[in-house]
Parts: C-alpha cells; structure tokens; sequence
C-alpha cells in the first residue's frame, strides 16, 4: 500500500506547478490551463483523503470540482473568445483597459 | 479493488489478448471487402472480384498497397502532430475492445464500470481527428476536424443519456452483468432484452452512435463533395490505413455496445453437444454484432447525408430531448415497480 | 509493483504538467495537459475510486480539453508572444519562492507521523458514490445544475458578437 502522505507531495508538487504557471504564463488560456492543473492536484488530495479515512464524501467533492471546472472552463473559454476578438491577441497584459 | 494476476491466470489472459485483439484485426481487415462488396450490390455493381474468389483476397493486398506506399508529410504540416494524429485515433478505438464481452468468457478485464471506460476511450478518439485535421495545415481538413469534433460533441451527449434507461433497469456498470442481466426470458418464449424495454433509448442510441463514428448520413467530417475527404485528405499510406481501421474499429465498438446493452449480448438458444455449447455464445454475439454492421453499411448506401444545421438541430433539439424524456419516464416507472 | 506504478504515472503527471509551462504553443500545452489528466486518473483507479478515474477522463479530457483544443484550433494562435510582458521580472522571484513553498510543504509531510492504521477498504463504485450523491449531498448537487445553467448563460452571452 502506498503512503497517503505520497500522494499528497505529489499533489503538492502538481498545485505548485499550475501556481507557477499562473504566475510566468501570459497567454490567457494558457492561464486557465494552469487553473486546471491546480484543480486536478486538489482532486488528487480528496481522493487519497478519501481512502484514508475510509469516507465517500472525498470523492463526492471531487464531483462537485469537476462540475465547476467544466463551467469555469466554458466561462473562460467565451471570455477568450471575446477577448481575442476585441484585442486580436490573448496576452493578458494586453487587455490592460477599462473600456475601448 | 486492485487485484493480482498469478502466473496461470496471466498465461490464460495473454492468450485472450491475442485471440481477441488478432480476431478483431482481422475483422477490421475484413469490414472492409464487407463494406465494398455490400455498396456495389446495392449499386447493381460486382464490387471487387479480382483477388482471390469474390475478392476476398483484397483486405490483404490493400494492406500491403498501404504498405509500400510513400508516406507524404505535407511540407508546412505541423509534423509531430501530423505523426502522432492517427496512433491517437487508433489506440483508443481498440482499447475498447479490452472490456467487451465476445463471450461468457470471452473477455480481457470485466470493469465495474466497463461502460464509462468504453464512452471514456472512445471520447478521447476526437483528439485523433481533430488534431490531424489541424496539423495537416490545410483547408479541407481544418474545416472537416471542425465540423467533426462539433459533431462528435453534440451527439456524445445523446448517445451517453441514451444508455442511461437501460442502466436504471440492469442496475450495473459492468458488461458482462448487462449481459448476465438479460438471460431469462419472458413466457419461456420472448428473450428478457432491454430493446423490448427501451425502444427509444435503442432508437436514440442507434442514431447517435452512427453520427459519433462519422459514418453516413452523418459523415459531414469528410463529405467527399464539399470537403475532398475531410480530415484525412493530406494523409496517405499507413497513416490513411490508421484511420480507416480507427473508423471501423468504432463502427464494431458501438455495434458491439447496441447488442450487449439492447440485444442480450451472447445469450441465445443452446444445444448440441458440449465443445459447440462452448462456441454458441460467441457465434451468437458475433451474428448480432454483424447485423448492426450490416445496417450501417446499407444505411450508408441509401440515405443521402444531412445538412450541417439540420445536423446539429436534429442533435440538440430532437434526440437529446428525446433522452432525457427517456430517462423522465424510465425513473418513474422503476421508482414505482 | 503498486508502488513502481504510482511512481510511474506520477512521474508522467509531474512531467506533463510542467510540459504545460514549458511549451511555447499553447496547443502543445493543452495536449499535455490531457496526458497529466490521464496519469491523474491511473493514481484515481490506484486509489480505488474506479468510477471517478473514469468520469475525470469523460469530463476532462473528453469534454473540457476538447473545448479548449477546439477554441485554439479556432483561433489559429500564433506562438506566445512576449511582447507588453511588464511582468517578466516575476518568475525570477516567483519560482524560488515557490520551490521554498514546495520544500515547506513536503518537509511538513515528511515529518507528517505517519499514520498508517488500518486502510478501510473503500471502494469508490458509482452506487455507493450515487447513493451519497443522492442523499447526504442532494443540496449540492441540485445547485450545482443552476450552476452549469447559469454558465451555460454566461458563456453564450459572452462569445455571441450581438445578441
């Protein structure tokens, strides 16, 4: 059997990463991209939580992550398509005003 | 549970894998003289009749044309991705053969959910056309993986919910319990199969299952007239031979799926002596299995394709409610029984 | 043997994911991005939860990936470009801070007790999972759907040129 505490140096490692590539990233989906890996290292830590503790709702939470990913997802998704439309490039720096 | 395999056990699954995985090539091969032959006859043509007798030899001198053929990689293709397009394509639609069950035995793994596996690897088959429509850096195929990946989206959805009523009624995830499920029979006469119970759900689930593997009449992704042929138009050689056995091993994945969920899979009439009562299930689920096939080949010959609005309104508007109220009605009478 | 997998495909969702940062196309980071969902899902199926390792590959790689593939497909994006980057002097701090943040974490967890006891056997198969989804998180669930109509909205509302 594997330590639970693996798993979460693992999911610690990959939440590190998708911060980091928030932070140097400036393509906006590659942004959202970030965001994505973020969610899937806290799924990872709910699931081995689950099993630790011998407990359902850790993978019912997961559910509930991937449900919201998947809105932010086509949220975001629009955002960049109206974004990209309005400033022909997807550099978050770019959009730097309030109105045009 | 996480299960191991001791070494008798794994001698017996390696031969299943090569039986299983050497038969459904094989098939594939064939799907193909199958597909040819039955469109000539439609058409009042003899189809191939050069190779070997009634042509049967000509899978494998077009395996072998595919073979030698040159590999053109179009000059400002994106070429790692132009590459690893039709592998993506292939290996999911044949991983899916991993939990199909041919027969009471007949089966590599049987998963807990074998049914979400199936619709999990079959969904990542978009990636191979979409990805080798935009890699090949041309027109045609952009607007073919477009119009494909769209599609493939839109009818997932119907073809997922579609399946969900006869879930509701089996009560399980696992092929081979949907097929277990089913065995009985009505009056000692009627086979107890779901399609008797679920005709929408089979309806619905027949229509998308043709529009998800890009078959005619929905086979916008490489409508030969407008689009040259669709994603795959800069492909040639083995790569092109990837694809074409991706798109039949999807056609038997769902036709595979319409027998065990709606047909009763293997079950059928046993007799004779033992090694036949053996080799009856399997006889059975292949002939079931050949009937979808037959039906796709000859819808493919006879209805003329859909425009592309009318393809996703008939998608949004008309199957996918058609599911749900499928799903509505099914709950409420298994909530009451 | 669990233990060569674990490493294996957490080696594979450590690597894809930094893959993601590494790629100057965002394409390319994208399909990274699925390969790390999918090693994510072999580390879901090592920990029992059958059904979400399943459904994270529906969900994710079937569906969301799809989307974004399909939006930079769309797009036709040009490599990254670097140009108004006022923020490039950020990575010089933010990595090591992060690699700090990182050595924080896992000596925490290194000196984490273990704390084996005894691994009930929890299998996460989709009744039990509907049966608690059904229940104690009836609540939830039922917001959650407003909550995909709501981006359901949004999203038309948004990327719609006029309405």
């Amino acid at each position: 059997m594997i330590p639970i505490g693996w798993y979460l140096i693992l999911s610690a490692i990959l939440f590190l990463i998708g911060v980091l590539g928030f932070f140097i990233k400036r393509n906006i989906i590659a942004l959202l991209l970030s965001v994505e890996i973020m969610l899937n290292a806290v799924n990872l830590t709910f699931v081995a939580f689950s099993l630790q503790h011998g407990k359902i709702s850790g993978q019912i939470f997961v559910f509930f992550v991937l449900v919201v990913a998947a809105a932010e997802a086509a949220v975001g998704l629009a955002l960049v398509i109206a974004m990209f439309r309005n400033r022909e490039s997807l550099n978050v720096d770019r959009s730097n005003l309030l109105k045009w | 549970m996480i299960e191991y395999v001791t070494g008798s056990e794994f001698i017996v699954l390696m031969i299943k894998i090569f039986v299983i995985f050497g038969g459904v090539m094989g098939a594939l091969a064939y799907l193909s003289w199958l597909e040819r032959k039955l469109m000539a006859r439609v058409q009042m043509r003899p189809g191939p009749t050069r190779v070997g007798p009634f042509g049967l030899l000509q899978p494998i001198a077009d395996g072998l044309k595919f073979l030698f053929k040159e590999d053109v990689i179009p000059t400002h293709s994106n070429r790692f991705l132009y590459i690893a397009a039709p592998i993506v394509s292939l290996v999911p639609a044949l991983l899916s053969f991993s939990v199909i069950p041919f027969g009471p035995s007949l089966q590599i793994t049987d998963l807990s959910v074998g049914l979400l596996f199936i619709f999990a690897v079959t969904s990542l088959g978009i990636y191979g056309i979409a990805l080798g429509g935009w890699a090949s850096n041309s027109k045609y195929p952009l607007m073919g993986a477009i119009r494909s990946s769209a599609q493939m989206i839109s009818y997932e959805l119907s073809l997922t919910l579609s399946v969900v009523g006869v879930l509701m009624i089996a009560n399980t995830l696992s092929l081979a319990e949907l097929v277990t499920a089913q065995q009985s029979t009505w009056l000692g006469i009627i086979p107890r199969w779901n399609i008797f119970l679920q005709p929408v759900a089979f309806v619905v689930y027949l229509v998308s299952a043709v529009a998800e593997t890009n078959r005619l009449p929905f086979d916008l992704a490489e409508s030969e007239q407008e689009l040259v042929a669709g994603w795959h138009t800069e492909y040639s050689s083995m790569k092109f031979a990837m694809f074409m056995l991706a798109e039949y091993a999807n056609v038997v994945t769902v036709s595979s799926l319409a027998t065990i969920m709606f047909f009763g899979g293997w079950t059928g009439p046993m007799f004779g002596p033992a090694l036949l009562q053996m080799a009856l299930p399997t006889v059975w689920f292949l002939l079931k299995v050949s009937i979808f096939i037959f039906f796709y080949v000859l819808m493919r010959a006879t209805v003329p394709r859909f425009r592309y609005d009318q393809l996703m309104r008939f998608g949004w508007k008309v199957l996918l409610p058609l599911s749900l109220a499928n799903i509505v009605v099914t709950s409420f009478v298994v909530a009451i029984s | 043997m669990i233990q060569i997998l674990f490493f294996f495909f957490a080696a594979i969702a450590v690597g894809a994911a930094l893959n993601v940062l590494v790629q100057k196309h965002v394409l390319y980071s994208a399909l990274s991005l699925i390969l790390m969902l999918t090693a994510v899902s072999v580390l879901f199926i090592l920990l029992q939860a059958d059904f979400l390792a399943v459904i994270n590959v529906i969900v994710y790689a079937g569906a969301i990936m799809v989307l974004f593939v399909f939006v930079i497909m769309l797009l036709n994006l040009p490599e990254d470009e670097d140009g108004a980057d006022r923020l490039r002097w950020l990575k010089f701090i933010g990595i090591p801070l992060g690699l700090f943040f990182l050595v924080l974490v896992v000596t925490t967890l290194w000196n984490l007790e273990a704390n084996p006891g005894t691994q009930p056997q929890l299998v996460g198969s989709p009744a039990a999972i509907g049966q608690s989804l059904f229940t104690d998180f009836v609540l939830p669930f039922e917001v959650t759907s407003l909550l995909i109509l709501i981006a359901l909205m949004g999203a038309v509302v948004f990327a719609k040129r006029d309405l």
